[in-house]
């Protein structure tokens, strides 16, 4: 998201008093906005959109003149759009996501557990991403030119071009049926009695493996590529030859001068894996059967199930928009040259 | 004449599109990215007419279900006994249609509220930009996901819906090429001569900013065929066509991966491997050609 989001808005309008909010509050105000709008857009495609809701939901033709009438009052059909906007953010206020058409529960309740299934994997996935891809970026940069420069690139690359659910098709085939060494299926073994909590936790992270492994193996390229080049373009900074003429050892100049300053575009891009890791989740999830948000949004398409589907998508964009104004307000924080701007 | 009256930024369009694929062939990753790409195109017209694939031929024994590659089908065979290799080269085309055409709709929303919001600048240019950010945060697969569900899996939905989630990272390029070149002073000039906006873009702005354009729709081709197998690989293909990712949905839910048929899941993602990396790497050598910024560090 761009830094500045309402600066312009509130202080470019001609003819009218500039106002002069505190940071925080602008920043706050530009998040609410964003947040009502998703939430409208997720209200306008489920409900005005694609045709007449009461058929999608009723899902058949074969409806009297009088059951359609009926239904629409119970779904609140008979209000006006903006009514029905209103009710429907009241409704999520109080942490109403709707009635699922084929659990036959409220969503809040199925989607509560597969939120931190989910938050786990993704944890996971993000520490070896982070981790890895900045610990090659920095190596591949200080040995620019090189054979292993080189190849990290084009590795990074294919890696990247990789479609996340493919990589997970390999591992399953090669971990689980040909070597049969790793669970490929779920987050534990069914039916298995655990005499202690060791045992329960070595299992959860037996069948943890896999799925991090190929939700971070598609993702860590980016963050190689990102981190060598931002690194880069620091090694020709003035502050850099005078730190190297003043003798200072290679792995220092590296280590902290280069990528303490290097780090600032792999924040920004940052944000922007977490909008695609989020993607990666629902394909690795849907592979390997890990029973979260993404597993539920397959269940949910495959089963046309749109509450679901809508909770889903709302959950995850708004995770997403959330982390991205993380990354920004820590962008800020960890650049001075911005925090004054 | 015109040249010299309005500086040497002017120069002829086409003469700098040969000296970008000279550029490019010389490059070796771009050179790697077009070969790669040639092969695909060539394989994709081709293929399917030279190894017609045949829906209805399936197989009437069992051990003609997921045969492994033999010399009379030389990827084996799917769950239903049907050649895979004449589908591997069928799902070619799909591939490229889909990525190709979404990329195309992206490029012309995207280079539109571009255009728009760098020249109308003020008001206009806030709000484009507020919806453009708005869009780019939004999670591309979820969105992608919700859409074809809702409005149907058939091609031309699926092309618009991966067109019209990919266009934002476009406007913005477009928006910050036409504000530095905006202030340019051949651009002044002409506007100081009696220009008017739409002629300034059309003949001043946008044959300047094309080759940008072009670099990026390069990559985001790229992303447009990996969303594209996503969608199919969830099963929000369109029914009715054979893609490498619809194909891997059919490996998955039919248990060839379990039963071990690997030539049933190795070929169609290794062909959307090879396609994706050749327009990243001949984008990414496009865009270190035509990029100002990156050019000064080589």
């Amino acid at each position: 998201m761009n830094t500045e989001v309402l600066a312009p808005v509130l202080e470019g309008v001609p003819g009218k008093r500039r106002l002069h909010l505190p940071y925080m509050v602008r920043k706050l105000i530009g998040l609410g906005i964003t947040l009502l709008a998703v939430i409208a857009f997720n209200f306008l495609l489920f409900r005005v959109l694609p045709g007449d809701p009461v058929r999608l939901y009723a899902r058949s033709g074969h409806l009297s003149a009088q059951q359609a009438e009926q239904l629409r009052v119970l779904l609140g059909l008979n209000h006006p759009v903006w009514e029905q906007f209103l009710i429907y953010l009241r409704s999520l206020a109080h942490g109403n996501l709707g009635f699922s058409y084929t659990y036959h529960e409220p969503v809040s309740t199925i989607v509560g557990e597969r939120m931190v299934n989910t938050l786990i994997l993704l944890g996971a996935a993000t520490i070896l991403v982070v981790g890895v891809g900045v610990l090659l970026g920095v190596m591949a940069a200080a040995r620019r030119g090189t054979k292993f420069d080189s190849n990290t690139v084009v590795g990074s690359l294919v890696l990247w071009s990789m479609p996340t659910f493919w990589v997970g098709l390999l591992f399953v085939f090669a971990f689980g049926v040909w070597l049969n060494i790793l669970p490929t299926n779920g987050i534990s073994t069914p039916g298995a009695v655990y005499t202690n909590p060791l045992q329960a936790f070595a299992d959860v992270a037996s069948h943890l493996i896999l799925p991090t492994i190929t939700l971070a193996l598609v993702d860590i390229g980016q963050f190689v590529l990102v981190t060598r080049s931002s690194l880069i373009d620091v090694f020709t900074e003035d502050f850099m030859t005078t730190a190297k003429a003043k003798g200072m050892s290679q792995r220092r100049l590296v280590w902290k001068h280069g990528t303490r300053n290097a780090l600032l575009p792999v924040v920004t891009a940052s944000a922007l894996y977490i909008g695609l890791i989020v993607g990666g989740a629902i394909q690795v999830e849907t592979v390997f059967s890990w029973p979260g948000m993404g597993e539920l949004t397959y269940e949910a398409v495959n089963r046309r199930d749109y509450p679901v589907l809508e909770a889903c998508f709302l959950i995850f964009a708004i995770t997403v928009i959330l982390a991205n104004f993380v990354s920004d307000l820590l962008y800020r924080r960890l650049d001075p040259r911005v925090r004054e701007a | 004449m015109a040249a010299t009256l309005l500086g040497e930024e002017a120069t002829r369009t086409d003469v700098a599109w040969v000296r970008i694929l000279k550029e490019l062939w010389r490059d070796r990753s771009g050179r790697a990215g077009i070969i790669i790409l040639l092969v695909v195109a060539i394989m994709a017209v081709f293929g399917p007419i030279l190894f017609p694939f045949n829906p209805d031929k399936i197989g009437t024994t069992a051990s003609s279900i997921l045969q492994s590659p033999s010399a009379e089908h030389w990827l084996g065979t799917d769950e239903l006994g049907r050649d895979i290799f004449a589908q591997f080269l069928l799902g070619a085309r799909i591939s490229l249609l889909v990525g190709i055409t979404a990329t195309l709709i992206a490029m012309i929303v995207g280079s539109v509220i571009g255009l728009i919001s760098g020249f109308a600048a003020g008001f206009t240019d806030v709000v484009l930009m507020r919806v453009t950010d708005f869009f780019l945060v939004l999670p591309t697969i979820p969105l992608v996901i919700v859409l074809a569900a809702i409005f149907g899996t058939n091609l031309a939905v699926i092309i618009l819906v991966i067109g019209l989630t990919a266009w934002p990272p476009i406007a913005r390029i477009v928006r910050s090429q036409v504000l530095s070149l905006r202030e340019r002073q051949f651009v002044t000039r002409v506007h100081s001569m009696g220009s008017s906006s739409t002629r300034i873009i059309g003949v001043h702005i946008l044959p300047n900013v094309a080759p940008l354009i072009f670099a990026n729709a390069v990559l985001v081709v790229a992303g447009c065929i990996l969303a594209e197998a996503t969608l199919a690989f969830l099963g929000l293909g369109d029914p009715t066509q054979i893609s490498w990712g619809s194909m891997l949905h059919f490996a998955f839910v039919s248990g060839a991966v379990g039963r071990g048929a690997w030539w049933y899941f190795l070929t169609p993602g290794l062909g959307i491997v090879v396609v994706v990396l050749g327009f990243t790497l001949a984008g990414n050598s496009l865009d270190r050609i035509l990029n100002p910024r990156l050019r000064e560090r080589r």
